[in-house]
């Protein structure tokens, strides 16, 4: 206990290096997967096939390899990033297959006379995703999104294996340290977590309340 | 089965170019042929009424004419343009094209005089303030001013139906397409849609009817068209078709629904 006290600065610094790889990552993989659901169902097939693509690899691939990959084989082909940025990227890229997945089936909830209704009115592909289909299609996805986000969170652990000094990674040097007061350490850690976690689960609940609307 | 499909002579409408014609359409869903050698020109300020049993491809022939269906083959023109297959120009002739659907679809997410608005702001760069009075001066017009701010769940469906043709009169459409509109309502609902629809037949808008409501048809039509099995049957001003239908499939027809 003593110890986790007397390095309150450390893992307030790993907590908040965690809440950035988390809050960046997931603002990008929002913004890319959100992009990639509306390509899935474009009219235009090459664009459906590399958002399927896209999705179906990054899905289905180990989080380690995403990491491997920014972290080593990028710099080797002459593009390097500080471990951090690494795994921003690698957390944006793998998180935003899952955010695709969540945000097309918020897409197919949405009635297909929303969508007939705004092409009969002389929009555009891009009008009627953006301001019939996607609105009404985040509020059926808010509750798959946090759990994506929960699970982002949680997986900016790995960074902790790729020399970035967040939670995960300073627990293992704190227990590493005080190999007697691993319980505490690690239950102190693992309510960081809980501290990011929790809420996004209350945030997800009220949002869902405020899109409740008839349909 | 008698087959009639040339239209029946009529006044001043035979001369006149047509606003919208359709040529050699053809129509498969799979193995079912469901628009077979559509023929159908519609002259500006007619109404045509589509009848025909379930099935017999009415609402499908509807659909067309701003491509929420695709067609095989033939031709479709509206005011002399070929409508196109994709991209901006089949947008900007849909938007030239209003349509009223059975289930109202309205923008679930947006109030009453967004819906009305949403589309002349972002389609034709209408300036807002300008869209909102035009809007309300729709909403007027349908009855519904009084519900602008409501969510569209919060209306009843002869309500959503009238903002629903509202929100495509904002457009200024050539043509107004009604796909089943009174099917999904509430009969003391009906004749609100149906009287709005009367009053607009009344200034001068080309309409396109498919429905159930005989009495519309037998009141507001020029012409009718009935249909049956992906066919239009027969073609004749209201009067003949309910007093003399000339097909048998269409005396059938009748004498089933005339009949209770």
């Amino acid at each position: 206990m003593d110890h986790l006290f007397e390095q309150r600065s450390a893992i307030w610094d790993a907590f908040l290096t965690t809440l950035s790889l988390a809050g960046i990552s997931g603002l990008l993989a929002l913004v890319l997967g959100t992009v990639l659901a509306g390509m899935r169902v474009s009219p235009f097939l090459p664009l459906r096939i590399i958002a399927t693509g896209y999705t179906e690899f990054l899905r289905n691939t180990p989080l380690t390899i995403v990491f491997f990959f920014y972290v080593f084989v990028t710099p080797s082909m002459g593009f390097s990033f500080s471990y951090k940025v690494a795994a921003v990227i690698a957390l944006t890229c793998y998180t935003a297959a899952f955010v695709a997945e969540a945000v097309r089936s918020g897409i197919n909830s949405v009635a297909p006379g929303q969508a007939e209704a705004a092409r009969s009115l002389g929009m555009s592909f891009g009008q009627n995703l953006g301001l019939v289909v996607l609105p009404q299609a985040f509020r059926t996805a808010i509750p798959p999104l946090i759990s994506v986000f929960i699970a982002l969170v949680k997986n900016t652990s790995v960074a902790g294996a790729f020399s970035v000094l967040e939670l995960f990674a300073l627990s293992k040097r704190l227990t590493n340290a005080y190999s007697a007061d691993v319980i505490t350490i690690l239950i102190g850690i693992a309510l960081c977590y809980l501290v990011i976690c929790i809420p996004l689960g209350r945030v997800a609940a009220a949002l869902e309340r405020k899109a409740v609307f008839g349909r | 089965m008698t087959q009639i499909t040339q239209p029946a002579p009529e006044g001043s409408a035979a001369t006149a170019p047509a606003l919208l014609s359709l040529h050699g359409v053809q129509k498969h869903f799979g193995d079912l042929h469901v628009l077979r050698d559509i023929e159908l020109e519609v002259t500006a300020g007619e109404v045509v009424v589509v009848l025909g049993p379930s099935g017999s491809g009415k609402s499908t022939l509807c659909r067309t004419i701003n491509r929420l269906e695709t067609i095989d083959e033939g031709e479709i023109r509206i005011d002399g343009e070929l409508l196109p297959t994709s991209g901006p120009g089949l947008a900007r002739l849909r938007s030239e094209v209003g349509m009223v659907f059975q289930s109202f679809n309205l923008f679930a997410h947006k109030s009453v005089l967004d819906n009305v608005t949403v589309a002349p702001i972002k389609v034709k760069k209408v300036p807002r303030a300008q869209a909102e009075r035009e809007g309300r001066e729709l909403l007027e017009r349908v009855g519904v001013a009084d519900q602008a701010d409501k969510l569209p769940a919060q209306l009843s469906g002869g309500q959503q139906q009238r903002v629903a043709i509202a929100r495509s009169l904002a457009m200024k459409p050539k043509v107004m397409l009604f796909d089943e509109p009174t099917s999904a309502l509430d009969p003391e609902m009906i004749n609100e849609v149906i009287t709005v629809m009367t009053d607009l037949a009344k200034s001068g808008m080309t309409m396109v009817v498919v429905t159930h409501e005989m009495g519309f048809a037998r009141r507001t039509a020029d012409r009718v068209v009935f249909m049956d099995a992906g066919r239009i049957v027969e073609i004749q001003p209201p009067e003949q078709f309910f007093t003399a239908p000339r097909s048998e499939r269409a005396q059938d027809f009748l004498s089933k629904i005339l009949d209770h």
